[in-house]
């Protein structure tokens, strides 16, 4: 029999990592890293607290053979400063794919994000995994997420032999998800800008951690948009959450960003994010779903029952 | 006094009831678009919304602007189409009346999109409404897609140059983008010329303020009346035009742009014609 893969997984703390740790258990061997703390795993998962960008990640590296990275931890806008998440996440990813290549790591998967497309007025709708990525012009905030994906995408093409994986998934929710539309969506009152409501698009955290289950057991390299055939207009979900809306004036477009700036909601309605609030990014999942033979079990109701359940208030009909 | 009623009373669902007709259920019911489970389509069309502005159309169409539309039987019951009009009025309206006597055609209805100014996505409120309505911007991305879902799509392809343009211009085509024209030799598809007389006079424009518009971020900035005026309509839409096979210059692509702004100069001055009173 051929002998266990081993698989690291980073930010292992997050929820989404949480869970496909769960479902590489006992088929593979995993190691799990964060940052943040060191993981409570089961007892045969090796686990580290470790920062990517310094040298003592390498031992990580010597200590395990490592065949496969999933690569998963990103440190979102609201945890850290800037030039934090710069090394983190740039410094950081670089320093992970040097060292998948020293130490001849068959397969890597990067988790990026569908933020990377940029909310703009002229997006059209469905953009396929080759348009361009506009994040960078609305923000500089979003700069470390475009640029962590060009460096995979340059070691994607420069080496091969990395079987590199882009994932690129729309808003993830679920329990435990703590990234910023999540948060946004389990507080009682939920910002929304005056006159815009804008399409989006929803998966659950389990759902995705299935997408990239069947992405790293296929192995097909390649740039793929992850979500699902299904869109909801913002506010909609808003209310369907059981959020209650708080109408913020939209024009100037200065000024919602400096009510959140003031207000100090970097957490779920970053002034970086606004545009997101205001234009769609939908993204065409149908490359990964068809390439990877997955759909989401999931719909949106289910998703947004949990925040709804959350709340203890019942949906209006 | 008893006011009991009005314990009941929701202005909002008394308007939409007047608003829905059961007619225009009818006609969202047949021309039904594939949805996902909240009701939206990826370009934001919904059909309550739909509903919503048809409703608000029909008023429009039949009491204030008195649309005579003919040709309609020239429209493909089914498949893909490009329905190219003139543009003019300083609103959209020239594009929402045509794709009111679109989805209302006796002759086998549809559920038209619109490829709109880029502009008005940064609107407050009109965005999301014109994209509820079926309405999306002029990506050539929005329109190859839905083509390849066999849609009806109106395209102006003189956009602002046509419906900013002067009263002393009206009814003279502006320069027409060659970009429908790509479109429909790519994706096979025939187009439909269309010709539309009396949008010119719903808003008369002396002057264009420039700066101001530049200023408010706005295509243009018309000295006109603040409101539409009541003219009479007349959409005349002419006989579907086939288009194939590879150019080698784009020069040969404006000679067959020519060709449908012939046809439509030809639709114009039929419903000139027609016309008996301006308003």
């Amino acid at each position: 029999m051929a002998e266990k893969k081993t698989v690291l997984v980073t930010g292992a703390a997050g929820s989404l990592a949480k869970r496909v740790i769960s479902r590489l258990h006992g088929k593979y061997h995993v190691v799990a890293v964060d940052f943040r703390q060191k993981v409570e795993t089961d007892a045969d998962i090796p686990s580290y607290k470790v920062e990517m960008f310094k040298r003592g990640f390498e031992d990580v590296f010597r200590n395990h053979k490592i065949d496969a990275v999933l690569h998963i931890g990103r440190i979102f806008a609201h945890e850290s400063t800037r030039q934090n998440r710069y090394n983190a996440n740039v410094l950081g990813s670089k320093h992970l794919f040097d060292l998948c290549r020293k130490y001849k790591v068959g397969q890597v998967l990067v988790h990026s994000t569908f933020y990377v497309y940029g909310a703009s007025p002229y997006n059209p709708a469905l953009l396929d995994e080759e348009s361009p990525l506009k994040a960078s012009d609305v923000t500089a905030d979003l700069v470390d997420t475009v640029e962590l994906e060009s460096l995979a995408k340059i070691h994607m093409w420069r080496y091969p032999e990395l079987n590199m994986t882009i994932l690129r998934p729309c808003n993830v929710l679920g329990p435990g998800v703590r990234n910023s539309m999540s948060l946004l969506l389990s507080r009682p009152l939920a910002p929304v800008l005056m006159g815009f409501s804008p399409l989006m698009q929803f998966l659950h955290v389990d759902d995705m951690a299935d997408a990239m289950f069947a992405a790293f057991e296929k192995n097909k390299p390649g740039i793929y948009n992850v979500a699902p055939d299904d869109w909801v207009a913002y506010q909609e979900a808003v209310q369907q959450c059981g959020c209650k809306r708080l109408p913020l004036a939209s024009i100037p477009p200065v000024l919602p960003k400096l009510i959140s700036t003031i207000l100090n909601w970097n957490a779920f309605f970053p002034p970086y994010l606004i545009n997101y609030f205001k234009y769609p990014v939908i993204i065409d999942g149908k490359l990964f779903r068809e390439t990877f033979d997955w759909k989401p079990k999931r719909n949106l109701n289910d998703i947004f029952s949990y925040y709804r359940k959350n709340k203890l208030v019942t949906p209006k009909a | 006094m008893n006011l009991d009623f009005l314990k009941n009373f929701s202005l909002k669902e008394e308007v939409l009831k007047r608003l829905i007709t059961p007619e225009i259920d009818e006609a969202v019911a047949k021309t039904a678009k594939p949805v996902g489970s909240f009701g939206y389509d990826p370009w934001g069309y919904n059909e309550n919304m739909a509903k919503v502005g048809m409703g608000v159309t029909k008023l429009l169409y039949d009491k204030y602007f008195r649309v005579t539309a003919s040709g309609l039987e020239n429209i493909p019951k089914t498949g893909r189409v490009l329905i190219i009009p003139n543009h003019s009025g300083q609103l959209p309206m020239d594009g929402v009346l045509i794709g009111y006597a679109i989805a209302t055609n006796e002759h086998g209805p549809r559920a038209p999109r619109a490829m709109i100014e880029r502009f008005f996505p940064t609107v407050p409120w009109l965005g999301n409404l014109l994209n509820g309505f079926g309405a999306v911007i002029g990506d050539p991305l929005n329109c190859e897609r839905m083509l390849e879902n066999d849609e009806a799509i109106i395209v102006f392809p003189e956009g602002v140059r046509g419906s900013g343009k002067l009263y002393k211009k009206r009814y003279q085509l502006q320069r027409f983008g060659n970009g429908f024209m790509h479109l429909a030799m790519a994706h096979n598809t025939p187009i439909i010329p269309c010709g539309v007389v009396g949008c010119e006079e719903t808003m008369p424009a002396i002057a264009n303020i420039k700066p101001l518009a530049k200023l408010l971020g706005i295509p243009y900035a018309p000295v006109a009346v603040p409101l539409p005026l009541p003219a009479r309509v007349h959409l005349n839409f002419g006989e579907p035009m086939m288009f194939e096979g590879d150019l080698n210059n784009e020069e040969q692509v404006t000679e067959r742009v020519e060709q449908v702004k012939d046809e439509i100069r030809k639709l114009i001055e039929k419903g000139l014609k027609e016309r008996t009173s301006l308003y």
